[in-house]
């Protein structure tokens, strides 16, 4: 059942928030063993929260948009006096004093937390290997990633055990879960939804999104979430976009580019496609000029240089917002016989390789001597993505894309290789750093059976026109994905 | 080593920058909403912003803007576009291990500061930042590397601090006071900050270098951290620049370091070598936009400018025809108001000077500028002796009043002059051998025995001579001999 649908029966007293939260809560019993979504279940907060829920309903109050619905929250995201880890050591024992925004604005919409999903450690990693409670696995084939790093949120969509979740995106981390586990994932437009209270990754690149089982339901989710908010200073001066008023509008008259340099159909560009992967792409593009699109080939040349980018300015950023956990005010302390040993102690022990290779990675990138030849010229590749994506936007309403090179792959498979790891988020990545929204949207399954996705890339802030084609490649798709309850 | 100062040497020029910190007098903190306030219990105003806490965010306070805007245009700074910076280094008291600060483009370019004689200082930038927190070494004698543990306070964590870098425009001890002192005068003046040294909430950095005179080129300098006063100011270059030219006339070199005052000792120590300086890491903080003040509100902030102390020196030094030099006291007493409301309503600049200079060092208190005015012209007037007028002032600046009545109830009434001349004859009879060395007397005999005369008729008079025609008279009848 989608979500908008249960907090519909919630809304007009036809069931009960708590009889929703209890069949989630069985959903997740019978379920996670297998595939391990969550860092933390909060099944008693939850049916006492969908109780208030119930009693608001049984008074006579408006219950909010999202009455009753159980939402997992990525678990980078504070939540007062629940257990924030980012998937690592070194917030051992952390209770935030305070919620996030979005979790305000949830509790606002009348949503039900159900829980803290399993993440790469620090938001670092596309297949949710690098959580130091253990690997996630994909609901649909539990060999393979679930992808990541947000693949806690995406599998719990995936698997029934929550119609929404929420998931951050850095560089592809709530896409690139999403496409790997069959189910809609958005990056909004930077500073649509405000970062207060996610813990930092990449400033200038986080965003926080919805994972659904279908389009709609993102929508709904996202709306309760985003607009702005005075405690984050990059959040756009707007209210939420309406998104469900305009998702049956179709896409006639839209102009739609297929990125040539990163859909691998191109004569220059990247490699590394897989035929199935470009075969969906290719009739997800068909689709849309089905229904009245004009589909062409686009060229955004420097899309090719973003993942360089990316990988000198967000493990930059990274360096500097993961100094903190240095064991002096929360989270895990090793002691040691003075300060300096104490907060090299505490992090070696706290921290995963992965969020070490980074953090050593950026600190080299804004060393004296180092930072134009590094940090100074990817700004400069940043800008020229920035360019060439207004320029592609002055011929197309939309543009389009796979999610992702590959279906699921295997679990180990690319652990020890990170640069085979990276190339994962070559599709995601490009939008992070013009901040401009893009979503994945399942369409249809490669060789393995394994869900496909295909990305729709707007520029800032044109969410309403990406979830319009985003719902008539669901309808053309055949209808929602995943697991319905 | 000798106690003689370097400018007092043949041949050798100190120079002196200074990076002065100061905090902002906002009622919250830089980048949130808790309370800036000195002392407390310990981490009471903190919040999760002031405690870097994962998630928290930085929100701009727009007052600590409009403080260090006026703060610029006070040091006739170019305001302008500016962004902040992250600048890196990890310290237990810095609570997110990262500063934010302002780097290659500070809210205030270049500018200047005038100092009392006239001279001008430049200032090379004015930049916005945040305080960190404080540590308390508890054990060991409270030194770090002997402690068994530390203690942080974060109540100042957050604080916002306006940075203001000085070119190397000075070249004393005392000039360094003279900046140190006009820069608080202003910043307290415009209400930027309350510029007390000694609670903290004003801090000087001291880089010194020494070079032959006449040499153009700086010579390598040391940064001196933990100056506490204005007389450690004085005492630090002092040492330092010692130091330095006894390391060079010894054939040695003068290392760059950061180094430490010590109260105590008088010295100053090694804290880090070149070497060992961080590296910040310095890249444009993501978490906040530029800052784009608009000229419509620049304008706003400057119309609502008091007078800065050097435009009141100048002003009141017009009306007085002195040279501001002089007006500065009064200015830097703040009765530069009270002198120049006085002259207006007719009273002698000079009398008013010294009054302001001599019997007013703790401020008007209850005294009007009428009533000023009026008593500088009973004085002029020869109403009232030297000493009668201050008695008077005293009682003027306690509880007010109308002078003349103040100065009946003292029973203050000058004689008149053939009543004096009386008591001159008197004692010119009585002490001859006193008059005929007035009379024959050089220069310095007159002003001695001139003195004793006074001295004497004021004695007989108790007090209501007045000391000036007293010489009058008797200048009169020496003459007529």
């Amino acid at each position: 059942m989608s979500a908008l649908s249960l907090a519909g029966s919630v809304r007009s007293g036809e069931r009960s928030a708590r009889s929703i939260v209890e069949e989630h809560l069985a959903a997740i019993a019978d379920g996670e063993g297998q595939i391990h979504a969550f860092n933390l279940v909060t099944a008693d907060a939850a049916l006492e929260r969908a109780d208030r829920v119930d009693d608001v309903v049984a008074q006579g109050g408006d219950p909010g948009l999202l009455a009753g619905v159980p939402v997992a929250l990525k678990d980078n995201m504070c939540t007062r006096g629940v257990p924030t880890t980012c998937g690592s050591r070194i917030l051992d024992g952390w209770r935030p004093p305070y919620d996030a925004t979005v979790v305000e604005r949830l509790d606002a919409a009348g949503a039900v937390i159900i829980g803290k999903t399993n993440m790469d450690e620090f938001a670092m990693g596309s297949s949710t290997e690098n959580s130091a409670f253990g690997p996630t696995f994909n609901p649909r084939d539990t060999t393979r990633v679930p992808g990541g790093s947000s693949g806690g949120s995406a599998a719990a969509v995936a698997a029934g055990f929550t119609p929404l979740s929420l998931g951050s995106d850095t560089g592809g981390s709530i896409r690139q879960p999403a496409a790997l586990c069959g189910v809609v994932g958005v990056k909004p437009t930077y500073g649509a939804v405000s970062r207060y209270g996610l813990v930092a990754f990449a400033s200038s690149l986080d965003q926080i999104g919805p994972f659904a089982r279908n389009v709609a339901d993102a929508a709904l989710l996202l709306e309760a979430v985003a607009g702005h908010d005075p405690l984050d200073s990059t959040s756009i001066p707007v209210s939420a976009p309406d998104l469900l008023g305009v998702l049956d509008r179709g896409v006639e008259g839209l102009r739609v580019g297929v990125i040539e340099e990163i859909s691998g159909s191109g004569p220059t560009g990247l490699e590394g496609f897989a035929p199935d992967v470009q075969a969906r792409l290719a009739e997800a593009a068909e689709a849309l000029a089905a229904a009245g699109a004009v589909v062409e080939k686009a060229s955004v040349p420097s899309t090719v240089f973003g993942l360089s980018a990316y990988y000198v300015i967000a493990p930059a950023e990274a360096s500097s917002n993961l100094a903190r956990f240095d064991g002096v005010r929360f989270g895990l302390r090793v002691d040691a016989e003075n300060t300096v040993d104490m907060n090299a102690a505490t992090r070696t022990a706290g921290f995963g390789d992965e969020v070490k290779r980074r953090i050593m990675l950026g600190t080299y990138a804004l060393s004296a001597g180092y930072y134009d030849a590094y940090y100074g010229k990817s700004q400069k590749v940043r800008t020229l993505i920035v360019e060439d994506f207004a320029r592609a936007y002055q011929s197309f309403d939309l543009l389009l894309s796979p999610t992702a090179p590959t279906t699921a792959f295997p679990i180990g498979e690319k652990v020890d290789d990170p640069m085979l790891m990276y190339l994962n988020d070559v599709c995601t990545i490009p939008s992070n750093l013009a901040g401009h929204p893009a979503m994945s949207v399942p369409f249809g399954v490669g060789d393995d059976g394994l869900p496909v996705g295909v990305q729709v890339l707007a520029p800032a802030n044109g969410e309403p026109s990406m979830f319009r084609a985003a719902a008539v490649l669901e309808a053309a798709a055949g209808g929602s994905a995943g697991v319905a309850l | 080593m000798t106690s003689e100062t370097v400018s007092e040497m043949d041949g050798w020029e100190v120079v002196i920058g200074l990076e002065v910190h100061a905090e902002l007098a906002t009622a919250t903190k830089l980048f949130s909403g808790a309370r800036n306030e000195f002392g407390g219990e310990p981490n009471t105003n903190i919040d999760p912003v002031s405690l870097g806490l994962p998630g928290s965010l930085p929100v701009l306070n727009e007052k600590a803007v409009e403080l260090a805007i006026r703060v610029g245009l006070a040091l006739n700074c170019s305001v302008q576009e500016s962004e902040f910076a992250r600048k890196n280094y990890f310290y237990p008291d810095m609570p997110k291990d990262f500063q934010i600060s302002q780097f290659d483009q500070p809210i205030n370019g270049e500018g200047w500061l005038e100092l009392p004689d006239g001279r001008r200082i430049g200032i090379e930038r004015a930049h916005l930042e945040e305080d960190t927190g404080k540590s308390t070494h508890v054990g060991g004698g409270g030194r770090i590397h002997e402690a068994s543990y530390s203690l942080v306070d974060y109540n100042r964590a957050g604080v916002p601090l306006i940075e203001i870098v000085g070119k190397p425009d000075l070249r004393s001890g005392d000039d360094a006071r003279a900046y140190v002192s006009e820069l608080r005068s202003i910043l307290v003046a415009i209400g930027a900050s309350d510029g007390k040294m000694e609670e903290g909430s004003m801090r000087v950095d001291c880089n010194v270098s020494v070079r032959p005179v006449g040499e153009d080129e700086l010579g390598t300098r040391c940064e001196v951290k933990n100056i506490n006063s204005l007389r450690s100011l004085g005492r630090a270059v002092t040492y330092e620049s010692r130091r330095q030219v006894d390391l060079i006339t010894s054939g040695q070199k003068v290392d760059q370091q950061t180094r430490h005052w010590n109260e105590e000792d008088g010295r100053t120590h090694t804290l880090r070598s070149k070497e060992e300086a961080f590296d910040y890491r310095y890249f444009p903080e993501p978490d906040l936009v530029p800052v784009a003040p608009s000229a419509e509100w620049i304008d706003e902030i400057r119309a609502a400018m008091p007078l800065l102390p050097g435009e009141r020196r100048h002003r009141l030094a017009e009306e007085a025809g002195i040279q501001p030099a002089a007006a500065a006291l009064a200015v830097e007493r703040g009765l530069d108001g009270l002198a120049l409301a006085s002259m207006d309503l007719g009273a002698d600049p000079a009398r008013v000077l010294v009054h302001v200079e001599n019997n007013l060092a703790d401020g008007q208190g209850a005294l009007t500028a009428d009533a000023f005015a009026a008593l500088v012209s009973m004085e002029t007037g020869g109403d009232l002796t030297a000493t009668q007028a201050k008695t008077v002032l005293a009682d003027l600046v306690d509880s007010g009043g109308d002078p003349a009545a103040v100065a009946a109830t003292h029973g203050f009434e000058t004689m008149d002059t053939s009543e004096l001349e009386g008591f001159v004859d008197g004692l010119i009879a009585e002490h001859p051998d006193d008059w005929e060395a007035f009379v024959v007397g050089d220069e310095d005999e007159r002003r001695k025995k001139s003195g004793f005369f006074v001295g004497q008729v004021m004695k007989a008079t108790r007090g209501q001579a007045d000391g000036r025609v007293v010489n009058e008279i008797l200048e009169r009848l020496a003459a007529g001999t």
